[in-house]
């Protein structure tokens, strides 16, 4: 398995460099670039800019001398933001993107969990209607609708929760909520799908015969049968959420990547979109992997190749 | 299946997310004396190189010029400079330098402007303001790169305390560019130790009001009163913070809930503009930035003034504010905002349906007819649009001409603006000073910011007369003959003239009131005078 685990690593490799060259190209010949402004800079200003930061040369070049500088772990200096690097920009901004990430991602798993459980224990009564009407609520509305709806009831009508930033646990609650509510919904159907089915079979009868108690045979017996499909849910849902708080991060005034993921492409601030594009794609091939081995823990009968 | 299937995995990330989640989030300062909000990130606070408005707001606050400018009107105030005096024929000023000392101990020279000017000149710097420097004499050629040697460009320092300009032509304007960005002295220490890294907040050496305690990316700048400055006695303020929300509601959200003390326009959504331009703590004022649209003369049709004139005269500009933008922007026929010293625009052309149809036909379209279909071009905001779309009826009722709306993304929009790739563009200038000349100048030929095609030697020839001329009334007459030839035969249609709304308790705080320029000077801003009462 480590030896699987590590073949695997390796064959990152190239196809990190080929997203990379995608994206390089893609973003050289987007019209417009990092210098364009409201007021034009002199042609000559302008020249020695683009001097500087070696656009003068051709893209080929360009790249390589970008991969090389990348070989020593440098990302190049933000076009933007003058005295910023890229790799100091993810270093500040991307733990917090992932804080973010794993927080909503624990929200979804206790809530959709728990939701799940208890349609599924108590099915087709108002309990099941209620949990699976909140969770059909929650694919459907999308979160730049959530999010000021839940900054206005709490923070502009309650005043109990801050609208937005970053410093303090509170500031957490709403951005964790919003990006976590669509995972939340999507856990709770498949636990109640799979606990129900799980419900049925042999084995929890046989648990029944033995005269356990109703929450013992839901929680401890079928609910470890049923959790496999939400195991595997996990995987491409924790990457969606650490690569999509785009929203939640603009309305929430939360400091992380997400933002720069898309503005700088908008800005063509060319270096923190290739660092952007690097750190999101290294990441969701790690998770990708992660999920794969995580099968096999889980599951022996999945054969790793 | 294994028994440790699910329970490990839950367990995990909950134990794990939170409390490394709330360990990030953990911050024990107390909230700043004044939250002030920029709107975005600062790209640089180097004043070489900065040029934005969230940017230069920062920088005011923790450098400190040859002279500042009075919070209100703008007029020069001393800064650095307690006196100065101006040669008989306008072409010599000399400062005289108060004691005053750069945090790090040094002495605030008069060589340190030298060194800041000539670090913005230097070609290779790429600084892109250095053209705001070119009054100066020898600037323009040093910049050009045609002299190599500082020395002959007009800036002296023959004693520490003394700092002797001279200007290639006599510049009415040139105190109130002594007060811009552009001419804010750097420490050169600093510099040559750290290189452009100078400014980032571990190497920072300021002379102004405030000094930054850290920057916190996409988060906010920490600001805290330098007791060096030689002024501190008179800074109200022992903290602010400076906050970048870009997104209006986000940024109303936070001001209405009081997390922030001071917004501008840019933090009051559109949708609710009317709504809060009413509220007491909406400050308005007049502010030194049009809103037009370039015609691109090099497209059929749009090469005859005549058909620029009508489509200037077809368009009801009250309408656009009273029913778009609604909060109080004055309706633009001319180029240069109101308000400015000793200037007047000539009227330009107004709402008349009647003469814009009579110039269509003169030109030989009558009621529209045979005239090519053109596009009205705009970057892709909620703004631009709806008042694209007033004015595309307008121009269909009152012409009879199609026009079809098109949005680019901002970058695009720029490039294509540039290639000349439109036929009417949207568009806005904002004055860098108080002079005609700052909005005037754009449309010389061949001019980076022109980008119409148009080309008129007449215009250029008054807008140099204008320069050189050093009556101020003939001056500001030979600039109003500019003007109204670019109204007139131009490659503009003025729309209207934006309004600055700052929106902040004036029972709190004082100091912070809107200015023509859109200015925020942190040194002035003050507890108002009732809370201080409430206080003791």
């Amino acid at each position: 398995m480590i030896v699987y685990a590590l073949r695997r690593l390796l064959g990152l490799l190239p196809l990190l460099v080929v997203v990379l060259f995608l994206a390089f190209v893609f973003m050289r010949t987007a019209p417009g670039g990092p210098f364009d402004s409201e007021r034009n800079l002199s042609p000559q200003i302008e020249e020695a800019l683009r001097a500087r930061y070696h656009l003068d040369e051709p893209v080929l070049k360009q790249f390589a001398r970008y991969l090389g500088d990348l070989a020593h772990g440098d990302l190049g200096p933000s076009f933007r933001y003058r005295n910023r690097s890229v790799g100091e920009i993810i270093r500040e901004t991307a733990p917090i993107s992932l804080a973010l990430g794993l927080l909503s991602i624990a929200f979804a798993l206790v809530f959709g969990i728990a939701a799940g459980v208890v349609s599924a224990a108590r099915a087709n009564t108002g309990w099941d209607h209620l949990a699976m009407g909140a969770a059909m609520a929650g694919i459907c509305i999308p979160n730049f609708v959530l999010g000021p709806l839940l900054v206005l009831v709490f923070a502009l009508v309650l005043r109990i929760l801050p609208p937005a930033g970053w410093g303090s646990p509170a500031h957490l609650i709403l951005p964790a909520i919003t990006l976590g509510a669509l995972r939340a919904a999507s856990i709770a159907r498949l636990t109640r799908g799979s606990l129900l089915e799980a419900l049925g079979e042999d084995a929890i009868r046989t648990a029944r015969a033995k005269g356990l108690s109703e929450r013992v045979v839901v929680l401890r017996h079928a609910l470890k049968l049923a959790i496999l499909p939400v195991v595997s849910y996990l995987g491409p849902a924790t990457a969606a959420t650490l690569s999509g708080s785009v929203v939640v991060e603009r309305i929430f005034l939360v400091p992380g990547l997400g933002t720069f993921f898309v503005q700088s492409a908008l800005n063509r601030d060319y270096t923190v979109a290739m660092g952007t594009v690097l750190f999101y794609s290294t990441l969701l091939m790690l998770l990708n992997l992660a999920v794969d081995l995580a099968y096999r823990t889980l599951d022996p009968r999945v054969e790793l190749q | 299946m294994r028994d440790r299937a699910f329970l490990p995995f839950v367990l995990f990330l909950v134990l794990i997310a939170v409390p490394v989640t709330l360990a990030l989030t953990q911050s024990h300062e107390p909230r700043a004396d004044f939250v002030f909000d920029v709107n975005s990130e600062p790209e640089t606070i180097d004043p070489a190189f900065l040029t934005g408005q969230p940017d230069l707001r920062v920088a005011l606050a923790i450098f400190e010029g040859l002279l500042t400018r009075d919070p209100k009107t703008l007029a020069p105030r001393p800064g650095i400079a307690d006196r100065w005096a101006v040669s008989d024929d306008g072409l010599t000023t000399t400062f005289h330098l108060r004691p005053a000392r750069w945090s790090n101990g040094d002495p605030v020279r008069a060589s340190d402007f030298a060194f800041a000017w000539e670090r913005v000149l230097t070609p290779a710097n790429a600084a892109p303001n250095a053209e705001m420097l070119y009054p100066i004499a020898g600037a323009s050629a040093f910049h050009k790169g045609e002299s190599q040697d500082f020395a002959q460009v007009g800036v002296a320092a023959p004693d520490d305390s003394t700092l002797r300009v001279t200007l290639a032509r006599p510049t009415p304007y040139f105190l109130d560019l002594c007060a811009g960005s552009a001419f804010l002295p750097v420490n050169p220490r600093a510099v040559h130790a750290h290189g452009d890294d100078w400014i980032r907040p571990e190497h920072l050496v300021v002379n102004g009001p405030f000094a930054i305690v850290d920057w916190k990316l996409r988060r906010r700048i920490r600001l805290r009163r330098n007791p060096d400055y030689w002024d501190a006695a008179h800074v109200h303020l022992a903290t602010a913070d400076a906050i970048f929300t870009e997104q209006a509601s986000t940024a109303f959200n936070l001001y209405a809930t009081g997390s922030t003390d001071w917004l501008d326009s840019s933090g009051i959504p559109p949708m609710i503009r009317d709504i809060v331009v009413k509220r007491p703590d909406c400050h308005r004022s007049p502010y030194l930035n049009t809103y037009f649209y370039r015609v691109n003369v090099t497209r059929p049709g749009l090469s005859d003034s005549r058909v620029r004139q009508a489509l200037a005269l077809a368009i009801d500009k009250q309408a656009i504010v009273e029913h778009i933008t609604r909060s109080g922007q004055i309706p633009a026929d001319h180029f240069v905002p109101p308000g400015l010293p000793g200037y007047t625009s000539p009227p330009g052309p107004a709402h008349d349906p009647e003469r814009a149809r009579a110039l269509l036909a003169a030109a030989g379209y009558n009621g529209g007819s045979g005239f090519p279909p053109i596009e009205l071009f705009f970057n892709t905001s909620d703004e631009h649009r709806p008042i694209a779309e007033v004015v595309q009826q307008q121009w269909k009722d009152v012409l009879g001409i199609r026009c079809e709306l098109r949005n680019q993304e901002w970058k695009v929009f720029l490039a294509s603006t540039r290639a000349l790739d439109y036929d009417i563009s949207r568009a806005s200038w904002i004055g860098d000073y108080l002079d005609p000349s700052s909005f005037l100048d754009i449309f010389r030929a061949g001019h980076a910011n022109n980008r119409t095609g148009w080309a008129d030697p007449e215009y250029d020839r008054i807008l140099d007369q204008a320069a050189a001329e050093r009556d101020p009334d003939a001056r500001a007459a030979l600039y109003a003959r500019a003007e109204a030839l670019l109204t007139s035969e131009g490659p503009i249609i003025p729309i209207y003239f934006y309004v600055t709304l700052n929106c902040y308790d004036g029972s709190r705080f004082a100091g912070c009131e809107p200015n023509l320029l859109n200015l925020l000077q942190l040194k002035y801003v003050r507890r108002a005078e009732s809370e201080v009462a409430a206080a003791r």
